[in-house]
């Protein structure tokens, strides 16, 4: 055989390499595909192609195995398995490889890394944080974006795992991936950052040491929507575990910026910012004040307002933080309309977690003295958080912080319009607690004791069966003794038979 | 005689025998009129004595009497003084303690006007979000709105060519309307795309197909000498299988010693006609070779 037919073998191989790979890759796009492709072992297949000689079949293989890992994570265990993360590791953090292996390697890393935590160790295990690390400090903005987000994907999973990732000294290259001008590089980085931060205090402060917030409180403004999530979510991320940071965060100047963004037209967007405050104002009263100063309640009440369904939760466990670091706060919240607003919330949402969430909050604002229990009970709440606890189908963490939020209300409120209804339908632990404070009230205000009888509350009070000698009997005496014994005995039950009974005993004259 | 004084001794012994009686009674009446003479001696001294007794006494109690008094009274001035100087104390501390609450521990007013200010605040934070909201928002409505003109405008530009004319109304200029379509009125505004005519390729993919980047074959990868390069010998042959000399450096033998004196040869032939225009012709079929 002459030389050229040789090697048009070979160029026919090549070909059919190419053309192999290629239609792999893109039947890997389509998720209804991979069955049939694990099944007929491509796996096996497509490591062969990542050593091959040619580059751009070992791009699009490693491609291939990335949307195919991507899928599920049977797939990506199969990758761990074949023992291909080593290869691509090494590939990743040689000089000479060509940009798109890099990323698509990293691309591959990432989908592997991304289902479970022992995915992501095994990843770790074979070195891939080092080869990410190098492929962090190329110039190409496409590399870096894939490395971050690997990186992300991998301190995503548990705090070993984000251990991993600083001690490869990963974060101050995400710092300064984030000042880069390329919009996903900077997106990819905040949510890299994001992953790292959330697990414990001493990560956070790691990130916070680089120098993070600054950059971050920069990128606030930032038109891009996406952006905007990340960056918020890094920052709450952050400003969870501790007081320090807190304030760290807050020192940034982001507010009122941060308030503009409770505005945006991306509810996502919106649910960060309002989850970033809520962090922010867990921790002290202090930092709790900064941002009622600021006006964050006000703007935190309108979003309420505006927005429907989980997004809401945020925003009502603010509310709810705010107000039980002290009275003052709490009439702040009151003030700026909150009460109604979150009625509103408590009527149109359907959701247990978030009609416990507002429940809990409700209870928060009300408890600290009368007054905040009146504005709580004028907004007509307490029917509703009656029926809340008593409704058979509301699940046991809704009742129990129902139960809760009315009785440490009822314990402060005097406001008896709005009690006297309570008193037909509460089951008796509320009961006692309504009963205490008529009790309470009714010796000093005779105007009110008229109005009680004249609604029918004094005949609902005596038709109560009270063991003697318990609170609930105490009460009632008490509020008998407030008015004259023939009122007493003309509203107790059975009293038109004792009149009848006289009848048949009287002599006439 | 002697009968008178027997009768005068017995009256005498008789007198004896009655004294003798009652010797004993008026002996104890007479000791008892004496000791109640006595008594009333010495009750009427015991008298004197109690008497002086109870004027010493009567003096003496009235003296530490008054002057327990005196102390009482001292003691009572001194009591009310002290509760006097305790009620003002009290009134004072009221008012201190009243002041002291208000301005340090709970100012009722400066809570009221927080709050107050509070509720400014909030309503010009709600105000201003409002404003950068609508601002927003407009910012976005007025950005699609350009977008969408953008679109019809090349639309129009597109269509050009259903401008109506005096002769012939367009499509969008039909007789029966009142006033022309909107589009109408865009072909009319803008410029016309000048088109160049012919089926020509989008500039983007003549770009690419000029900058494209060499993708050589495997053929023309592998370098000429490639066999030679990485041939490895097989173990158990004996024979090198290289490429043969003959055929590829030499077609045939040489003696050079045979050859030491000639000279070379030389070439004989004319060249023909046919081939005066080899290589100069319009076509390239010439230079494959």
């Amino acid at each position: 055989m002459s030389q050229r037919q040789v090697l048009q073998v070979f160029e026919q191989y090549q070909k059919a390499r190419t053309q192999f790979v290629q239609t792999v890759a893109d039947l890997a796009a389509r998720p209804q595909n991979t069955e049939t492709l694990q099944n007929s072992g491509v796996m096996s297949l497509l490591r062969p192609l990542l050593l091959d000689a040619v580059p751009t079949i070992q791009q699009t293989a490693a491609l291939a195995l990335g949307r195919l890992a991507n899928y599920n994570d049977d797939l990506a265990e199969a990758v761990v398995k074949g023992d291909i993360l080593p290869q691509l590791v090494y590939s990743l953090a040689e000089q000479n490889t060509q940009r798109f292996y890099k990323k698509a390697a990293a691309f591959v890393l990432r989908a592997v890394a991304k289902h479970s935590p022992e995915l992501a160790q095994a990843v770790v295990d074979c070195g891939a944080l080092d080869a990410l690390v190098i492929s962090l400090e190329e110039f190409d903005p496409g590399v870096k974006e894939a490395a971050a987000w690997a990186i992300g994907y991998i301190a995503r999973h548990n705090a070993q795992l984000s251990q991993a990732v600083v001690d490869a000294g990963v974060v101050p290259l995400l710092v300064l991936c984030i000042q880069e001008p390329e919009i996903a590089l900077k997106r990819v980085a905040a949510s890299a950052l994001s992953d790292i931060a959330k697990h414990s205090p001493e990560l956070a402060q790691t990130v916070v040491d680089t120098g993070a917030i600054a950059h971050l409180a920069q990128m606030i403004l930032n038109p891009d929507a996406k952006l905007k999530r990340q960056v918020f979510s890094a920052l709450s991320q952050i400003a969870k575990h501790s007081v320090d940071v807190a304030e760290m965060v807050v020192e940034a100047e982001i507010f009122p910026a941060a308030l503009v963004c409770l505005k945006d037209p991306d509810e996502y967007v919106q649910k960060n910012v309002a989850t970033l405050i809520r962090e922010i104002s867990k921790h002290t009263p202090e930092l709790s004040q900064i941002i009622v100063n600021v006006g964050g309640v006000a703007a935190v009440i309108d979003y309420l307002g505006d927005s429907r369904g989980n997004v809401r939760l945020p925003g009502i466990m603010m509310l709810g933080y705010v107000a039980t670091h002290s009275e003052n706060l709490a009439m702040a919240v009151i003030v700026s309309k909150g009460v109604p607003q979150l009625a509103i919330c408590l009527e149109e949402e359907q959701e247990d977690h978030i009609k416990a969430a507002t429940a809990w909050a409700f209870g928060q604002i009300g408890r600290h003295t009368p007054e905040h229990a009146k504005a709580v009970a004028v907004a007509n709440v307490f029917p509703k958080l009656l029926n809340l606890y008593l409704d058979t189908e509301s699940s046991e963490d809704l009742q129990v912080k129902a139960k809760k939020a009315l009785k440490s209300i009822l314990q402060k409120c005097t406001y008896l319009p709005a009690l006297e209804p309570l008193l037909y339908e509460a089951p008796s632990n509320i009961l006692k607690h309504i009963i205490c404070q008529f009790s309470k009230v009714l010796p000093h205000d005779s105007k009110a004791r008229r109005l009680f009888v004249t609604s029918g509350g004094l005949k609902k009070v005596q038709e109560i069966k009270a063991e003697p000698g318990s609170a609930i009997q105490e009460y009632i005496n008490a509020i008998n003794s407030c008015y004259p014994e023939e009122i007493v005995r003309y509203y107790s039950p059975g009293y038109s038979e004792t009149l009848l009974e006289r009848i048949d005993n009287y002599q006439p004259v | 005689n002697m009968a008178t004084l027997e009768k005068l001794y017995k009256q005498v012994e008789n007198i004896k025998a009655i004294a003798e009686e009652n010797r004993q009674k008026e002996n104890e009446a007479a000791v008892r009129i004496q000791s109640w003479f006595r008594g009333c001696q010495v009750r009427a001294y015991v008298s004197l004595l109690h008497k002086n007794a109870t004027s010493i006494q009567k003096i003496w109690h009235g003296l530490t009497a008054r002057a327990l008094f005196r102390q009482r009274v001292k003691t009572a001035y001194f009591i009310t003084k002290m509760n006097f100087y305790n009620k003002m104390a009290v009134k004072i501390q009221q008012r201190w303690r009243g002041y002291y609450v208000r301005k340090y521990v709970h100012d009722y007013y400066a809570r009221k006007r927080y709050l107050e200010g509070l509720t400014r605040k909030n309503k010009h934070i709600r105000r201003d979000l409002e404003e950068v909201a609508e601002l927003q928002w407009k910012e976005r409505e007025r950005i699609t709105l350009e977008k969408q003109e953008k679109e019809k405008n090349i639309q129009a530009q597109r269509l050009h060519f259903l401008l109506s004319t005096k002769q012939c109304l367009g499509v969008f200029n039909l007789p029966f309307r009142t006033e022309p379509d909107e589009t109408e009125l865009r072909l009319r505004k803008v410029r016309p795309l000048l088109v160049r005519s012919g089926p020509f390729r989008p500039a983007l993919e003549v770009q690419q197909q000029r900058h494209r980047p060499l993708e050589p074959s495997l053929h023309i990868i592998t370098s000429i000498t490639a066999l030679e390069e990485q041939y490895e010998g097989l173990m158990h042959t004996s024979t090198p299988f290289e490429q043969v000399a003959y055929g590829t450096k030499h077609f045939r033998e040489e003696h050079k010693e045979y050859l030491k004196g000639k000279k070379p040869f030389k070439t004989v032939f004319t060249t023909c006609h046919v081939f005066d225009k080899f290589g100069r012709l319009y076509s390239s079929a010439g230079n494959i070779v």
